[in-house]
């Protein structure tokens, strides 16, 4: 009877349930966080035992030239991919929060290339980019421009692979601020056409605040996701045409599963992890005060 | 994270459907001037996938051609064929569907179990170990992926399909995710059923997962694509051509037919197939799904 009790308490049902998850959130999440801490102070290529050398990894992080030049090409590709894919969005979800005919069509056109994979959108427009046969040259060609070699072209690259994933993301982000456009009150709107506003202020003054909450998570989700850029670059340009594409991620890639250099890899994991953190912070804080502006 | 913000983010009105699924046929005029901007708009995002498609048909000269032949003299289903003759294709294909399968019905199982547990049982330690849940729902794959991949090793799994499976067999989104949707359900069922000698088990089972469909379902859809298109781990894990997933095999193909782009579009075509259908049949939970990925902040 007791030991009934016991398996029936809420202490054991509920470890009990939660375990087979949590043991694989720690195993597979939680300990590789700190094992990576850890690693970062090492000198270990993944086979040998690792040796304990400090703030090494880090020192040598601050003088290489090759780590500074990805996170150039970081930051400058996170500058245009946040914009044009955050505004790409939210233009589109304006578009598409309308009852017309078609809608349906629209919607699906605008939301499908959410389901291609990095690798599969890649060899779509490697194709679509092709030097020599490609579609977009031919496009140009039409309106005087070109021809030019996307992926190729040391110049190009970088702001080839931002077009191809702003494409990529765009239904994303357009699915997250219709959502929100749908939560945004009709009798507010209404009240303000009511009082004369125009439809360009409405918008301005009315319903853009209310988007502030998905407009600061898809920046810094989008900023974060900027930085984890790898497969595209890894497919497409292996980082060139000489180290033009060059990104944290594909040198970390490098470093530890190529040259096996895997302690100086997690040093760069692990300043990703505190930026990304920073950038989690500074959502929290702007939300806190956005939460209490608008109450 | 506290509940407000995350409500703030993805409002309440995310769980509702789209008003286009409300009423069809209602209130639309035949013509607006935002077809003007919806119009080129869909173009600019459906080119790639229809120039995917016609170029999958086209023979290898009509690919060679500058201005590109927009239009195939016919309709070769051959290049298909031929894909899945040059490539162990079928074999990356169930590779990926099995490894997929296996994910989604880990996640629906673990975390129904955890999150049934996080909403509804008091045990010890339970908001300190959610917090840690939560906590790795924010960090990218990519900054821990050197030891996952020391800690798979020592599991024995690289280069199986066990690699691909057992890390991913639960996960912090969808703990959160069905967690915050069983909060939501109301309670006075489970004690009615409590105070009639139902155990915990037969409660989560027979009336809670019953009444959760909409949330399982997104969980589903969402872990399916993830998995489905998932590379960089693959990549790290997988190094023998017959335990390759899609993803991994496509970029194997390109690198061996990298002049064959109507057999490479081919290809490609259909490593998307299984995901298109899933779209067009379940589009409502992939746009839920995403939606929810708010709740990721």
């Amino acid at each position: 009877m007791n030991a009934r009790r016991i398996l029936q308490s809420e202490h054991v049902v509920g470890w009990a349930f939660a375990f087979p998850a949590v043991l694989l959130i720690v195993v597979f999440g939680i300990v590789p966080i700190v094992w990576s801490a850890l690693m970062s102070f090492q000198r270990t290529n993944l086979l040998s035992t690792p040796e304990w050398i400090g703030l090494d990894n880090y020192r040598a992080l601050s003088k290489d030239p090759l780590f500074k030049t990805s996170a150039i090409h970081a930051v400058i590709y996170a500058a245009l991919f946040v914009p044009l894919s955050v505004g790409g969005g939210l233009f589109a979800a304006i578009a598409l929060n309308r009852r017309v005919v078609g809608i349906r069509f629209y919607r699906i056109a605008v939301f499908v290339p959410v389901v291609a994979s990095t690798i599969a959108t890649a060899i779509m427009f490697l194709w679509l980019f092709d030097p020599y046969f490609g579609l977009a040259n031919w496009a140009l060609e039409k309106v005087g421009l070109g021809p030019f070699g996307f992926f190729t072209s040391p110049n190009g690259a970088l702001y080839s692979i931002v077009v191809m994933t702003v494409w990529g993301w765009i239904g994303f982000n357009a699915i997250i601020y219709l959502a929100a456009l749908q939560g945004v009150p009709q009798e507010l709107l209404e009240a303000a056409s009511i009082d004369g506003a125009k439809s360009w202020s409405i918008f301005r003054n009315v319903t853009l605040p209310l988007l502030g909450p998905a407009t600061l998570f898809l920046v810094v989700f989008t900023s974060i996701n900027a930085i984890q850029l790898f497969d595209e670059v890894y497919f497409l340009t292996g980082g060139g045409p000489g180290t033009a594409t060059y990104v944290p991620v594909f040198y970390l890639f490098q470093l530890a599963f190529q040259q096996g250099i895997a302690g100086y890899a997690a040093a760069i994991a692990y300043v990703l992890l505190i930026v990304i953190m920073i950038l989690t912070a500074i959502q929290l804080w702007v939300g806190k005060r956005m939460v209490y502006y608008a109450s | 994270m506290s509940e407000q913000t995350i409500e703030e983010v993805t409002g309440e009105a995310l769980l509702e459907p789209l008003p286009d699924d409300v009423d069809p046929g209602q209130g639309r005029t035949v013509f607006s001037a935002w077809h003007l901007v919806l119009l080129p708009l869909a173009l600019v995002m459906v080119i790639p996938l229809v120039w995917m498609v016609v170029t999958s048909f086209e023979t290898l000269n009509e690919t060679r051609q500058f201005p590109p032949v927009l239009v195939p003299g016919s309709i070769r289903w051959q290049n298909y064929r031929d894909v899945l003759e040059q490539a162990p294709f079928a074999r990356w294909f169930l590779n990926t569907l099995f490894v997929t399968v296996a994910v989604v019905i880990g996640n629906l199982v673990f975390c129904s179990l955890a999150g049934y547990a996080f909403a509804r049982l008091k045990f010890f330690g339970r908001d300190v170990v959610f917090l840690l849940v939560l906590a790795t729902l924010m960090i990218p794959f990519q900054v821990i992926m050197i030891p996952t991949f020391l800690i798979v090793r020592q599991l024995g799994l690289i280069d199986t399909l066990g690699a691909l499976i057992v890390p991913n067999l639960a996960g912090a989104f969808g703990i959160f995710l069905l967690r915050q949707f069983f909060r939501t359900l109301p309670i006075e069922l489970e004690e009615a059923a409590r105070i009639d000698g139902a155990s915990r088990l037969g409660i989560l089972f027979k009336i809670v997962l019953p009444l959760s469909g909409p949330a399982l379902a997104t969980l589903a859809v969402i872990t399916f694509m993830w998995t489905w298109n998932d590379f960089l781990w693959p990549l790290v894990t997988i190094y023998s051509s017959n335990n390759m997933t899609l993803q991994l095999g496509l970029t194997t193909f390109q690198g061996a037919h990298q002049s064959n782009t109507h057999l490479l579009m081919a290809a490609t075509m259909m490593s998307m197939l299984p995901l298109l259908l899933l779209f067009f049949v379940a589009q409502r939970w992939f746009i839920r799904g995403i939606a929810t990925t708010g709740l990721k902040g």
